[in-house]
């Protein structure tokens, strides 16, 4: 029997796959195409305290091997969340991760007590690294004193176990993993988006109203491996990887680098079945070699 | 339900310079009918996101689409090389199409009621697919479509199910003018309109129907294409119904909205 579980803070998960925040809306949209009874976990779209309208559109537009996005973080606030969208998930046995997105400490603390109550969420994914939203978002997650305020004082207002989802938008990864996990993150998630701008030169305009963008996509995944190998070999905490992840080796790449658990991102958008074709192709992988334990092949390169 | 799955292209012409006319068989026909849309993918590993293309017929044994398109881009221009037998990879049927049961209650009792059809440029071939629908459920159907110049994609078709006018921005056929010049012109009568166009076309059909009903067909720029990413919306004048932020999602609410429900 081959073991696909994995652990991340006292949680376990029946394997390592998940998908990427904003992807997926709250499972629903694609639980038409797969079975959210597969999955790892279902890692939902950022909330805020209150309702967000998000930026102008166009909000996405395609690049070369991937997409730019400046969704702007719309989304329904913590209310409408927690009456609508944690009851639909609880028809599944998968875990929950909740993705947190705010303007100011304040924000982040109101929705994390919020979801204090609620025993549908297993653990709390905070993004800190949001390039689209002027305030708040990516600027606790470039500046390690930020940071690490951020984290103390999500620490000190939930019992729950917290994800600090990194952006890479910094010059050093392997720092800003210290300081989450010496602020007491239980654990990191990363890469979020890479800034970036499209031009439509046709009519010599930005292609995003944002003018920027975050890059995500198969484009950016050697950036993504860099980086989660940087960071979980700089922490103790486990760290969940994803950038351009479509297949279950692109998954398997991320595990050896030194990820724990991965996420699919927008390549659910070019393949809806990606995420439990991950599962089913890392289990075949795991055949194949022989291994028993897929917990070897977290950062065995 | 909806599915990412392979068609095979039964056949492909031209139909003006840079308008293809595909036909592919699908089992997404089953399902698929007027004001919805397919997402369809190219085979270039560096163009990822499928492309958005409405429905302009779904043949009556409900095994194939029609897709009509302009190439716009590499997407487009890829497809425009499909030739019979050629597999394409498809994802659909997407959106939420015309409520035909609802325009079947929009004129008075007496007689049927008349849904005057818009389209403007490559928002014509969605308008067929309707034309047709709509006649079959007894509605009386003029169409009014507008083009560039006489390159009049189309429109002999919606002659089998409608009282067919034509406009042309150069005045080669028809009324020299766009669509509602030629509404105007002919002094036409309706009890509602569904319209499909550029969006100055839209504002203009807007602001024309008053308080009569419009139904508007959208566009945006769509990521996932199933209500996920929040990348395509536009604003409404009510709550919308999943962020609750007065911003529908073109993919899924959409793409067809009652025009005084939108504000474009
Ligand atoms: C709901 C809907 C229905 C549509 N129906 C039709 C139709 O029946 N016939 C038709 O000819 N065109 C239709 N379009 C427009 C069509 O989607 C674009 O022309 C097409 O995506 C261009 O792709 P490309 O690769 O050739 O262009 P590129 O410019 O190379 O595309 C780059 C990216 O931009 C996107 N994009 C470019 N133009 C548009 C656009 N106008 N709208 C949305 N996305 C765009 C592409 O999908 C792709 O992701 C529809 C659009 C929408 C949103
Ligand atoms: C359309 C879109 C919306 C996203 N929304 C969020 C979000 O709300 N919160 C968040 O932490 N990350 C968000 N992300 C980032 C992804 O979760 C992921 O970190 C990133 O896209 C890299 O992975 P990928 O290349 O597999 O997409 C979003 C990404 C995309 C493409
Ligand atoms: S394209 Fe993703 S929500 Fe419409």
């Amino acid at each position: 029997m081959i073991n696909t579980q994995v652990t991340i803070a006292g949680v376990t998960f029946k394997n390592p796959v998940m998908e990427g925040s904003g992807t997926f809306g709250s499972g629903m949209e694609y639980s038409e195409f797969v079975d959210l009874n597969r999955l790892g976990a279902v890692v939902t779209k950022g909330v805020a305290n209150v309702p967000w309208p998000g930026n102008p559109t166009p909000r996405v537009c395609e690049v070369y091997g991937g997409m730019l996005n400046a969704i702007g973080l719309q989304n329904p606030g913590i209310e409408v969340f927690c009456e609508r969208d944690l009851p639909f998930l609880s028809n599944y046995d998968t875990k929950v991760i909740v993705n947190v997105c705010g303007r100011s400490v304040e924000d982040y603390i109101e929705v994390v007590e919020r979801l204090s109550d609620e025993p549908r969420a297993d653990m709390l994914e905070i993004n800190v690294s949001c390039p689209n939203v002027k305030e708040g978002a990516i600027a606790f997650g470039t500046d390690p004193a930020a940071l690490s305020n951020i984290t103390k004082e999500i620490k000190a207002h939930t019992k729950k176990p917290v994800i600090m989802k990194l952006t890479p938008n910094v010059t050093n990864i392997a720092e800003m993993a210290k300081v989450a996990e010496d602020a007491g993150a239980d654990a990191i998630s990363l890469i979020n988006t890479i800034t970036g701008m499209k031009i439509d030169i046709e009519r010599r305009k930005f292609a995003l109203a944002n003018k920027t963008g975050g890059m995500s996509g198969p484009a950016i995944k050697p950036i993504a491996v860099r980086m989660v190998y940087q960071a979980s070999h700089a922490v103790k905490i486990p760290v969940i990887g994803m950038g351009g992840i479509a297949t279950a080796e692109d998954a398997i790449e991320f595990m050896m680098a030194g990820a724990t658990a991965v996420s699919v991102g927008m390549m659910n958008f070019v393949n809806p079945y990606a995420t439990v074709e991950c599962v089913e192709g890392i289990e075949k992988y795991l055949e194949r070699h022989g291994i028993e334990d897929i917990n070897e092949l977290i950062g065995c390169v | 339900m909806k599915k990412k799955t392979v068609g095979k292209v039964l056949s492909q012409k031209s139909l003006a310079p840079g308008i293809y006319d595909l036909e592919i068989e699908t089992c997404l026909a089953q399902d698929a009918k007027a004001g919805q849309f397919v997402g369809v993918y190219t085979k270039d590993a560096s163009a990822l996101l499928p492309r958005p293309i409405s429905i302009c017929g779904v043949s009556d044994d409900k095994k194939s689409i029609r897709l009509v398109y302009r190439v716009a881009g590499k997407g487009t221009d890829e497809f425009s090389h499909l030739k019979e037998g050629d597999d394409v990879t498809l994802l659909g049927v997407l959106g939420n199409g015309y409520d035909i049961d609802r325009i079947k209650t929009l004129g008075n009792s007496d007689t049927p009621v008349r849904a005057l059809l818009l389209g403007g440029g490559i928002g014509v071939p969605p308008m067929l697919e309707l034309s047709k629908e709509l006649s079959t459920a007894g509605v009386k159907v003029i169409s009014v479509m507008g083009y560039r110049n006489n390159d009049t994609f189309l429109l002999d078709e919606f002659k089998k199910y409608s009282d067919t006018y034509v406009a042309s921005e150069d005045g080669s056929v028809g009324t020299k003018g766009n669509v509602l010049d030629a509404v105007r012109e002919n002094g036409i009568g309706f009890d509602c309109i569904c319209a499909c166009g550029p969006m100055p076309m839209l504002r203009a059909i807007k602001e024309f129907a008053g308080d009569r009903t419009a139904f508007i067909s959208l566009e945006e720029r769509m990521a996932c294409g199933v209500g996920a990413c929040l990348g395509c919306v536009v604003k409404t004048a009510k709550e919308d119904a999943h962020s609750h932020v007065n911003n529908a999602r073109i993919c899924t609410d959409g793409p067809v909205f009652e025009a005084s429900e939108v504000e474009i």
